[in-house]
């Protein structure tokens, strides 16, 4: 365990030196992770706060669809989702925003101007980004060419087991760059990182190469996003920001389903990075199926009735 | 923006305490020779009102427990004892919900806790030594148990400790004289009824509420065979002598000042979630508490702004609250002595510090307290504080954090933190405790043997070696 | 006078209970040579599907904890409790013999099922220990299981010695393929109802009812099979072959009793250490 100094930017002077800073990361407890993971899922989040949290939860959505039959139509469907969540509420708040791939991004943009929700798109080869960095850096300023404010890349995982770091770093340098004024999030693909101690690492990796936000997975690799892998990033953006000065922020993606498993990750957050993550710009959801149990949850809230299934759109 | 947590209070409704209660000899509820009252130590309200035992009534209960032992126990084969115990473990796990219930009420430990902790494992233990009953042909002490044993209790883990003594000593043959402390006797009484829906027969389980009074005659009564202690050091040394020159076999489960040891290459969050588990949890009251923070002298200050901020998320409060850490102080003498200890570490020149907490008006509360500048000279890096209050000392080198640790007449438990696994093992051998715990803290499993070297006692609870104490070899 | 509903008797893989792939039956007969019913007649090829089913089960049951797997084994014994009265019916029909000898036996195949839940947390400290080498080393022994099991269940002992060849094979964490008793299948048959109302998890236990003269060559001679119990085979040439088939493999294999087993003796820890691997770690202790 070290004291972070702040001569950060000496880090990534080569790869040697890359290495022996986030090898001398502190490790992480597999069994002691998951238990605080799971201890904090206990928490009993009811009436007030439970209502404050689910808005704050839908509010905190990146409503996505990255299927390869993807078409506009869909796409405008569930643009109309994101504005409007509840077809039979309009008090109920807008997501975050809309992720699809770079080939809709016009679409989302044309359907989601002047609403407030960010048009994010993946992009650099996504899911797996084995392609060259020419073919990555092109999809990604394709992508902002056409609208969108928010860009989710994958890192070069390849490079981060073989233990490429600076190719890994270099890489996401160069996304920012062209990123241009869109907002980066980083995804590590953590279940192919396979140990928390990787994790926390390529946390740190993607944070000191500029990344706006860390993300945990692109939803296509099972594991996707667990509470205790959520844990170890937020435990990397708190220390990153006690170093730095720097905020960024974290986002789980792919199998959160329910209500319940939400609020368990806001209670993390709350306990974990503290209450300045507990806001859209620090904090997302990457989610599809998720939306629909957050609005029913909400309404029976409100209603006090049990809500089902047909009085939700399904797009 | 800040996440409140809205009050989630766990139902009372489930739990059906009497306004009286009785004591619990030869299978039957029978008065006692006086009576006290039980109150919860998280609002002060009177709960009921026990029997005291008087010497008659340990009379009666050590003869049922005599005469089951030689008519229907002692010549009964493992295999139906063994079913006995399994069908105790089952409506232990299917009353769970209401024994944790009362037992936060009446011992003033958070609802999750005695729900999620302590019940689990009372259910386990039962279940585990229920296994051995036909099985003790394989244990390697014989078969051959002591006859009657007196065992008394102490009130941090009430039903807990229950189960540690009394599924062993059925499970071997014995029948049982059980005195559980003064301050939580509910969760005892509500098992005697249990025995009596598992038909259990008569006799092999009496249970005699009552103070240290009622304690001292179950020790020293002369048709106890074995006597089984868990609690102060104090007390421990005291049943020594009572049972000196006697022909009774004793085992004693005391007091400790364990010494968690952090290394610089430990997993920093873990360790703060280990430290912090490791004295807070049930608020301090744990024989094996990890009271003694020894963290390496170059890491000293990075670790206790975690731990500090850690501690800041503790919440300390109604223990009827789902969301509660930290409940109350289980009596009005406890919280005396750990104000006064903690004033004394102040004196002394340590430097006190606890996170911003506001304490319920009514009940017996202490916040969560850190002393650092501690050295082991200092009362609170050497007495048994037995609350919510850690002491901090340094160390430059392994040997000096082994020197440390060791330095105390107390040895049941110790702390390891480092990510270098032969460090861990070389550290373990070197530590004079009962219990080591490695990148963890307050693990118990009714498999784990626990007990302690020099003043924390001796003999062990849990495991194979669970058994021996109860079986004359 | 009103029919009754007769059982239809299957086999049990994977947690479900199929017909023989081959659609085959054979007939069943008391003790006193009534008809009872007809059983599948098992083929290899529903050998091999039990097989895949244990395999496919082993990681899960192998991966729960001790605690766990003893707290399903006593579920088993509640289970069988509760149809007390159908086993001692069954294993009449099949074995004969007097009420009151047949209750004892039933009772005491229910208690054998006791035992051995109760096996599941201590085995590891009877037979595993932390080893005293002469060096500056953490030295430890424990048990693992060995994997999949192929078992020869009794041929007389249809309950008792059923439960006594099963229960000892799956506490430790084996999944097991069970070849039960030619000529007196039934009661195992029902045993695997009780399996399938107990938590244990789909693929744990698999019986195949049938001719093991037929099936139990491909379950000796599979090479995803890591053990094998010739408790039942009678015949000790057939023995020998299959023993012979079980060496491409090195299956641990157990061979038929010398004499006829008195069932009701305490088991012992044989039929439990058969089945499991001793795993030695060296850690060295160092600063």
């Amino acid at each position: 365990m070290t004291a972070v100094t702040p001569e950060l930017g000496e880090v990534a002077r080569s790869d040697a030196a890359l290495r022996a800073f986030l090898h001398g990361l502190p490790g992480v407890d597999q069994v002691g992770a998951e238990q605080r993971a799971a201890m904090l899922g206990t928490r009993s989040i009811k009436t007030i706060a439970k209502a404050w949290a689910l808005e704050l939860a839908i509010r905190m959505v990146d409503l996505t669809t990255l299927e390869g039959a993807d078409t506009p139509g869909k796409v405008r469907a569930l643009c109309a989702k994101a504005r409007r969540p509840d077809p039979g509420d309009a008090s109920c708040p807008a997501v975050a925003a809309v992720c699809v791939y770079p080939a809709m991004v016009g679409v989302a943009a044309q359907h989601l101007r002047g609403s407030g929700v960010h048009v994010a798109s993946v992009a650099t080869a996504f899911p797996s980004g084995q392609a060259p960095l020419a073919v990555k850096l092109a999809d990604t300023e394709a992508a902002v060419r056409d609208g969108a404010d928010e860009i989710d890349m994958v890192i070069n995982r390849g490079a981060f087991l073989s233990g490429r770091y600076l190719a890994v770093y270099d890489e996401i340098v160069a996304v920012r760059a062209a990123c241009g004024g869109a907002h980066l999030k980083v995804i590590l693909e953590t279940g192919e990182l396979a140990t928390y101690d990787n994790v926390r690492r390529a946390s740190w990796l993607a944070m000191l190469a500029g990344a706006d936000f860390i993300k945990t997975s692109t939803g296509k690799v099972q594991p996707a996003a667990t509470l205790p892998v959520t844990l170890v990033m937020l435990e990397a953006v708190r220390d990153f920001r006690a170093a730095t000065g720097r905020v960024i922020g974290v986002k789980p993606a792919g199998g959160i389903r329910t209500a319940k498993d939400a609020i368990k990750y806001l209670v993390l957050v709350n306990e974990t990075a503290g209450e300045d993550w507990l806001h859209p710009d620090r904090f997302r959801f990457g989610a599809s199926t998720l939306l629909n149990d957050l609005l029913m949850q909400r309404s029976r809230m409100a209603t006090g009735r049990y809500a089902g299934p047909d009085y939700f759109t399904l797009d | 923006m800040p996440f409140e947590y809205a009050p989630a209070p766990e139902s009372r409704s489930i739990v059906d305490i009497r306004p009286s209660y009785g004591l619990f000899v030869g299978g039957e509820f029978v008065a006692g020779a006086g009576s006290f009252k039980s109150v919860n130590p998280a609002t002060e309200e009177v709960l009921a009102e026990v029997a005291e035992a008087g010497p008659a009534d340990v009379d009666a209960a050590v003869s049922a427990a005599r005469r089951t032992f030689d008519e229907t126990w002692g010549p009964m084969p493992g295999r139906e004892r063994a079913k006995y115990l399994y069908r105790i473990a089952r409506i232990i796990q299917e009353r769970s919900r209401e024994l944790a219930v009362l037992e936060f009420i009446d011992n003033g430990k958070p609802i999750r806790e005695s729900r999620e902790v302590d019940l689990p494992l009372v259910a386990a233990h039962f279940f585990y030594y229920a296994g051995w009953a036909d099985k003790l042909a394989y244990a390697g002490f014989g078969e051959k148990p002591h006859g009657v044993a007196g065992q008394v209790i102490p009130w941090n883990f009430p039903l807990l400790m229950l189960a540690w003594k009394v599924a062993p000593a059925l499970a071997c043959g014995n029948t049982v004289v059980l005195k559980p402390a003064e301050t939580t006797p509910l969760t005892a009484l509500a098992f005697a009824e249990i025995c009596q829906q598992a038909d259990l027969p008569p006799g092999v389980v009496n249970v005699l509420t009552g103070a240290g009074e009622t304690g001292r005659l179950v020790v020293a009564h002369p048709g106890v065979d074995k006597v089984a202690f868990t609690g102060s050091t104090e007390v421990g040394r005291a049943i020594a002598r009572t049972v000196a020159g006697s022909r009774k076999s004793v085992t004693l489960e005391l007091g400790g000042k364990a010494a968690n040891i952090v290394f610089d290459d430990a997993p920093v969050d873990q360790a703060v979630e280990g430290i912090v588990n490791g004295i807070f949890f049930n608020q301090g009251h744990v024989c094996c508490a990890g009271s003694r923070l020894l963290v390496q002298e170059s890491v000293a200050d990075v670790l206790l702004d975690s731990l500090k901020r850690r501690m800041a998320l503790l919440r300390v409060g109604d223990p009827l609250d789902k969301n509660t850490d930290i409940g109350a102080i289980n009596s009005a003498p406890q919280l005396e002595r750990i104000r006064r200890l903690s004033e004394i570490g102040e004196e002394e020149g340590a430097e006190r510090w606890s996170p911003p907490c506001a304490l319920p008006d009514r009940g017996y509360w202490f916040a969560p307290t850190l002393f650092t500048g501690v050295s082991q000279a200092h009362r609170i890096a050497r007495d048994e504080i037995f609350g919510p209050v850690l002491s901090v000392l340094t160390f430059r080198t392994p040997a000096e954090a082994v020197e440390k640790a060791n330095n105390t007449p107390y040895g049941l438990s110790a702390g390891v933190w480092s990510e270098k696994g032969s460090r861990i093992l070389a550290i373990a051998d070197q530590l004079r405790a009962g219990v080591v715990w490695a990148n963890t803290f307050n693990r118990f499993d009714p498999a784990s043997p626990f007990g302690g070297y020099k003043e924390s006692g001796y003999g062990r609870e849990g495991g194979r070696h669970g058994l021996e104490a109860y079986l004359a070899h | 006078m009103r029919i009754e509903v007769r059982k239809t008797y299957k086999l049990f893989v994977g947690g479900a209970f199929p017909r023989s792939e081959s659609g085959r039956s054979y007939p069943v007969r008391s003790a006193s040579g009534e008809f009872l019913a007809n059983a599948a007649l098992a083929s290899r090829k529903d050998v091999r599907d039990a097989v895949r089913a244990a395999r496919a089960a082993t990681g899960k049951w192998a991966g729960a904890t001790a605690y766990n797997r003893g707290q399903i084994l006593y579920r088993i014994a509640e289970m069988l409790e509760g149809r007390r009265s159908q086993f001692v019916d069954e294993v009449r029909a099949a074995e004969g013999g007097s009420r009151e000898a047949v209750e004892s036996t039933v009772d005491t195949a229910i208690d054998r099922w006791v035992w051995y839940a109760g096996w599941s947390d201590k085995l590891a400290q009877v037979h595993g220990s932390a080893n005293p080498v002469a060096g500056p080393y953490f030295n430890l022994s424990t048990v693992e299981p060995t994997g999949v099991v192929g078992i020869v269940a009794p041929q007389d002992s249809t309950l008792l010695g059923l439960v006594s060849v099963v229960a000892p094979a799956i506490v430790t964490g084996n999944a097991v393929v069970v070849l039960a008793s030619e000529e007196r299948p039934l009661p195992a048959v029902t045993l695997t109802e009780v399996l399938a109302t107990s938590d244990l998890p789909g693929g744990v236990v698999n019986l195949l009812t049938g001719r093991p003269a037929e099936t139990a060559p491909w379950l000796a001679s599979h090479m995803d099979v890591n053990a094998l119990d010739l408790t039942g085979v009678g015949d000790p040439a057939f023995a020998a072959e299959l023993e012979a088939a079980a060496a491409e493999n090195l299956k641990r294999v157990v061979r038929p009793p010398a004499g006829p087993v008195d069932w009701t003796a305490d088991p012992g820890l044989g039929r439990m250490l058969a089945f499991v691997e001793t795993k030695t770690v060296w850690h060295p202790k160092g600063v």
